[in-house]
């Protein structure tokens, strides 16, 4: 109270602010605003339980780990950037901008009740809408209770993850897909189909009332976006040039600089997405999560080093950063599951697979031209099994079964087989439908004539790289006399 | 000796050259080129301003052969880098002085 005394007073006393001389009512009137802000803050700071505290260190928390989950977008950009040709970069900023904007709306108005909202086994179907006024919106997700937080920081924390799982389909359909098809499919992906499986495994589905164990989404998140990846690129089709004449033919990247920069900031904000997934700091150890994340990303690009080395003759620096990605989507469902050597183990086994996964891929002539297939579907699969593996009697007391070589036997293996088979499998099936309609309906795939053009010309009438693709050739044209470009 | 100028389409470039390199003629010059012929330039717009592309990329193909070969590989270009549509390219023809194969100094169709 004595703060806010001595700033009401000064604000009377000087009410000269710049060179503005202000009726004294004006700084009166201000004086009163910020006492009203103040005064219940300063009041409540005098009552502040313990369980207050441990409220706003897990929102603190929380917040900053969606934060970081946001920045993945920001590497997800850029490494589908870097990893595709330069007349292609603009259409894959605007799909990116895509994913984050109608997948938050998506996922904001029916995929989060479909979700964590009280329903049956299979959906949640309450929540719509979610309004930070509605006092009921806290009743209607009862999945969600354990978490000690806002309904709205929640919200955050889920909402970045749905746009996650989209996200990952734009790498593998990049080139050639049209961008009206790919919002539809961002649309169906973010409010039904990774909601399903979220509430399956998260939001009081059959998945986990049988105890599967998937902590931040190897199967949720990323079998989801993987499946999702390859049914878009198998049904769109590859690139012109692509397999020609039974060849497989080389269609670099414009920039490893940025793939790896992607890479790097997806790691980065990998450290949010799993141990964010703690949905709460207090009391937990969640730096422990960044350790077995840490240790299992940099066990991927060993793996992946070794291996292309021996395959390629040459350490191939894109397979390094698919190595990283592979070991932290692998970690991804075991991280608060496994011990640090399990973590290695995880890691190096995902840098192995993914390598001989995008060769394989390749083999089925499915055009995936950042890997995206082989990272988050194959290696998603991987790390869920792997906790069926690796997770340890003490870790796991709470929430499932020890893995089979802490002497749990194959229960837990099976649990998870059976949550990554369903999961692939409904995935599949409906993204087949939805990739199907899009291409009977508005068309999937831009013309041959656009494809050559590139995207960023034929789609959005402008160049990521004007001055690298089309050189000096701007021009003003005659026939807008002159005042159209400056 | 004549060299051959093909300007043509990026994208039918490889098909170009497996026909080119398949009859024997191995030695090509290739550069990434920009121009303007009977496929106008196109308008594209730039957050909001009109702006006109005048000059297209293109493939400039250089190949220099004996006289006698002329007329095949300038039909096995055309066969290879057509699509029918406006902008498929053009072909000219220049007589070539002399050649010389730098490392053993050969000299005329001995060189190419």
């Amino acid at each position: 109270m004595k703060t806010l005394g001595y700033a009401s007073i000064r604000l009377i006393k000087t009410p000269k602010i710049g060179r503005l001389r202000y009726p004294s009512w004006v700084a009166a009137l201000l004086g009163a605003v910020l006492g009203s802000l103040l005064l219940p803050a300063i009041a409540d700071a005098q009552e502040l339980s313990l369980a207050d505290i441990e409220k706003a260190v897990d929102t603190v928390w929380v917040v900053a780990a969606g934060a970081l989950v946001f920045l993945m977008h920001l590497g997800f950009t850029i490494l589908e950037a870097g990893f595709t040709r330069m007349k292609n970069a603009a259409n894959i900023c605007a799909k990116n901008m895509m994913n984050m904007a109608v997948g938050l709306i998506a996922y904001w108005a029916v995929g989060f009740p479909f979700m964590f909202g009280d329903g049956n086994t299979f959906l949640g179907y309450s929540g719509w809408f979610l309004s930070v006024n509605d006092t009921g919106a806290a009743g209607s997700f009862s999945s969600l209770d354990w978490a000690g937080l806002d309904m709205s920081a929640k919200w955050f924390f889920q909402v970045v993850f749905a746009s996650t799982a989209a996200t990952i389909v734009s790498g593998a359909m990049a080139e050639r897909t049209k961008f009206l098809g790919y919002i539809f499919y961002v649309v169906a992906l973010t409010a039904f189909i990774y909601p399903v499986v979220g509430h399956w495994v998260w939001g009081g589905g059959w998945l986990g009332d049988i105890e599967f164990m998937d902590f931040a989404g190897s199967t949720v998140v990323h079998t989801v976006g993987g499946v999702a990846a390859f049914v878009g690129a198998a049904v769109v089709g590859p690139r012109i040039g692509k397999y020609t004449n039974g060849r497989l033919n080389v269609l670099p990247g414009h920039s490893m600089t940025l793939a790896i920069a992607g890479v790097l900031v997806l790691w980065f904000g990998w450290f949010g997405f799993n141990a964010g997934s703690t949905m709460k700091a207090a009391g937990v150890d969640f730096a422990a999560i960044i350790l077995t994340t840490n240790l299992a990303a940099a066990a991927g690009v060993m793996g992946a080093l070794v291996l292309s080395w021996i395959i390629e003759r040459k350490p191939d620096v894109g397979m390094l950063g698919n190595g990283a990605l592979a070991g932290l989507v692998a970690i991804t469902a075991g991280c608060a599951f496994v011990d640090s050597w399990a973590a290695l183990v995880i890691g190096v086994i995902a840098g192995v697979i993914v390598v001989l996964s995008v060769l394989a891929v390749d083999r089925l002539r499915v055009d995936d031209p950042v890997g995206a297939v082989s990272v988050h579907a194959v290696c998603g699969i991987w790390g869920t099994l792997a906790v069926g593996l690796f997770a340890t009697p003490a870790q796991t007391a709470e929430f499932g079964r020890a893995g089979l070589f802490y002497g749990g036997g194959f229960t837990q293996l099976g649990v998870q087989a059976l949550g990554s088979v369903s999961t692939v499998a409904w995935v599949a099936l409906t993204c087949v439908m939805v990739f199907y309609s899009i291409k009977w309906t508005l068309g999937l795939r831009v013309s041959r004539r656009d494809e050559i053009d590139g995207l960023d010309i034929s789609e959005h009438g402008m160049w990521g790289y004007p001055e690298s693709v089309a050189g000096s050739t701007y021009a003003t044209s005659p026939a807008n006399g002159g005042s159209g470009s400056s | 000796m004549k060299k051959v100028e093909a300007v043509i389409r990026h994208e039918m470039l490889d098909s170009v050259r497996d026909a080119l390199d398949k009859a024997g003629f191995h030695g090509l010059t290739i550069s990434e080129v920009r121009g303007a012929g009977t496929q106008r330039g196109y308008t594209e717009r730039y957050r909001g301003a009109k702006a006109t592309i005048v000059f297209r990329p293109k493939i400039k193909l250089e190949v220099v052969v004996a006289d006698e070969n002329v007329d095949q590989v300038i039909s096995m270009i055309c066969d290879n880098a057509t699509t029918g549509e406006v902008g498929d390219g053009k072909i000219f023809v220049v007589p070539v002085e002399d050649a010389v194969r730098i490392r053993t100094r050969q000299t005329g169709v001995d060189a190419l």
